[in-house]
């Protein structure tokens, strides 16, 4: 496993508590797992995401990944409505951990509050959390 | 017995059954036919199944090779933490075969099996002695199986009581399944934290037991093995609340004939006979997991019952309360027969002796091994330790890699990963069966592959090595799973 100072934890992109990232791209986010959880986690091999259309309130449980060792849930950092998923991680969910930022991305939400993402943390925030 | 078991040697090698079909190839030869051939309507009979061609010796050689690729506890120690994977003695083989037990059917009726009604009888009151509850069903086909019996009775009982709660209560420390039986009965289940010490603390059950709160779901001794010593005062607070306490029984074997759990406050409790009561586990089984219950959980028992009149035994189904058939006719009742057999062989007193002893291996183990392995709770446990891999780490080295390797050294691995409270865990569960010799013998196998974290953990990383699979790619078989013939 990774050391923290190993991490990839890039400046464009805001962090939860549960590891996950999220980016804003014009009206939408985007939301994925971030570096550190993919690591912990080890190999992926599956994604269980909704469906697009369902809502969730920001903390909610939207789905899983399972690895090798567990499954474990994944939570919404911010509330709002799934307008799109990552279809491409059905047959290729080593795309999370290759790919954590870009390819392996999970769902895009409209948020239903423009404000929370605002609350996530940065990478300085994030990393002081990993660190205790 | 200073050379350890695990050795290499000649293994032999076996294709699929569909690899050695033959077109025609068969195990019979049928007369000729005499009369004339009549095509059956196509619609009534569709196509033939498609199963592999072979004769007889392909087939003992198939499944004999495979039964030489298999480890099971007749063959080495089976340390497979919260499984119990205790010796299962042959005299319970031998009684099960007798031919009154072995040829009973199902619907010969009452008055044609007596004897195994008897026997079915006599052992609810057993078990309802040995765990203190006043009364048992035997039909639940496994552990998870009876959850969910016990759990149906818990709801049907608020619903008698004419209101449905939603919640369950169900510490991290509990078995995996408890959530999954409570979700079938439509109840959310709300996680409990364990204490610093690795068991529940009445305080926390206080802030959040209310009276929507169908009760609690409590394994004791819990799956860090850990017995809940403030069983009694939690169930006060549930019961204070108009909840009940549902006990799952699966680490029976270390408080059985010492702690009756239907007097500490438990109101429904399943055991698995294939752990507690040596009657085979895993593919070996099946399973059995009868359910135990006070006075005012009788009414909701499933059916049929068995009732003693005079000297004669029936089944009952007009059982007003009940919540219903759950399993085809009585449950596996060959086990029941096992499991019978092994409570007559040890009586009271040697069952309280297993436990004892299964504790007390456990504790030699855990003190073996401190210092060899991390032990996140340094404390007596029951018949089961908890370390992890937190020694091992600075040499990369994991708990799965250390799991592999005892593999060559002839042990089956203990569980790992789980309980999920303690990071990379590794659950050791040695049993009474085993001898001081055999305990030994693990313990210098774990000790040596601690030494070769350090000193090869490249060999480690690779392992197993003597098997006849080594390291088999469990990701590509989960990502691209092959499930065709």
């Amino acid at each position: 496993m990774k050391e923290i100072d190993d991490l990839n934890l890039p400046d464009n992109v805001k962090y939860s508590k549960d590891h996950e990232w999220a980016k804003q791209e014009g009206a939408i986010v985007s939301i994925g797992i971030n570096d550190y959880a993919q690591d912990q986690l080890g190999e992926i091999v599956f994604v269980e995401l909704p469906e697009v259309g369902d809502t969730f309130e920001e903390g909610d449980e939207f789905g899983s990944v399972e690895s090798v060792k567990a499954v474990s849930e994944i939570y919404l950092p911010i509330g709002g409505e799934i307008v799109e998923i990552n279809d491409a991680l059905e047959d290729a969910p080593e795309l999370v951990n290759d790919s954590c930022y870009d390819k392996g991305w999970l769902v895009k939400v409209k948020p239903e509050d423009d404000s929370q993402i605002g609350d996530l943390m940065n990478k300085a925030a994030y990393l002081a959390m990993l660190k205790g | 017995m200073s050379q350890q078991p695990g050795t290499s040697g000649l293994i032999f090698n076996e294709p699929q059954l569909w690899d050695k079909s033959r077109k025609g190839r068969c195990a019979m030869s049928l007369p000729k036919l005499d009369v004339e051939r009549v095509e059956l309507d196509k619609t009534l009979t569709g196509d033939p199944p498609d199963l592999p061609q072979l004769f007889e010796l392909d087939v003992v050689r198939h499944y004999t090779r495979l039964s030489q690729w298999n480890f099971g506890v007749d063959s080495g120690m089976y340390p497979l933490g919260s499984c119990t994977m205790k010796y299962n003695p042959k005299t319970n083989e031998v009684q099960a075969a007798r031919q009154g037990f072995a040829s009973a059917h199902p619907l010969s009726g009452d008055e044609f099996s007596q004897g195994a009604l008897e026997l079915m009888f006599n052992l609810e009151q057993y078990l309802a002695q040995i765990t203190g509850f006043d009364a048992v069903t035997l039909q639940p086909a496994a552990g998870a199986h009876g959850e969910l019996a016990g759990m149906l009775m818990i709801h049907a009982y608020h619903a008698k009581n004419g209101k449905q709660r939603s919640k369950i209560l169900i510490p991290d420390t509990a078995h995996g399944t408890n959530p999954a039986s409570a979700t079938l009965c439509g109840y959310e289940s709300i996680n409990i934290k364990s204490g610093p010490d690795g068991i529940l603390e009445p305080g926390t059950i206080a802030a959040v037991m209310d009276e929507d709160t169908a009760g609690i779901m409590v394994t004791n001794p819990n799956t860090v093995g850990f017995f809940e010593s403030n069983i009694k005062k939690i169930a006060e607070i549930v019961h204070s609340k108009g909840g009940l306490v549902y006990g799952d029984g699966a680490n029976m074997n270390a408080i059985m004939g010492i702690v009756k759990p239907g007097e500490i406050g438990i109101d429904v409790l399943h055991l698995n006979l294939h752990k507690t009561f040596s009657t085979p586990h895993g593919g070996g089984g099946p399973g059995s997991g009868p359910v135990a219950v006070v006075k005012a959980l009788e009414p909701f028992l499933p059916i049929p019952r068995i009732k003693k009149e005079l000297d004669t035994y029936k089944f009952i189904t007009d059982c007003q309360d009940t919540i219903g058939r759950i399993h085809t006719y009585y449950g596996h009742f060959g086990i029941m027969v096992r499991a019978y057999s092994y409570i007559l062989s040890m009586g009271a007193k040697g069952l309280e002796d297993a436990s004892k002893l299964a504790v007390l291996n456990a504790n030699y183990v855990k003190e073996s091994l401190k210092g060899t392995l991390n032990l996140p709770y340094d404390k007596p446990c029951m018949h089961e330790c908890v370390f992890n891999d937190k020694f091992q780490n600075k040499y990369h080295i994991t708990t799965m890699d250390m799991a592999k390797r005892l593999l060559d050294y002839g042990f089956h691995p203990p569980t790992v990963y789980f309980p999920l409270v303690v990071d990379g865990a590794f659950m050791v569960e040695p049993t009474e069966t085993e001898s001081k010799e055999y305990i030994d013998q693990f313990i210098h196998a774990v000790k040596a592959i601690a030494k070769e974290a350090k000193t090869n953990p490249e060999k480690l990383k690779k392992a197993p090595h003597l098997t006849k699979v080594t390291r088999l790619d469990e990701v590509s078989a989960a990502r691209k799973p092959c499930l065709c013939g």
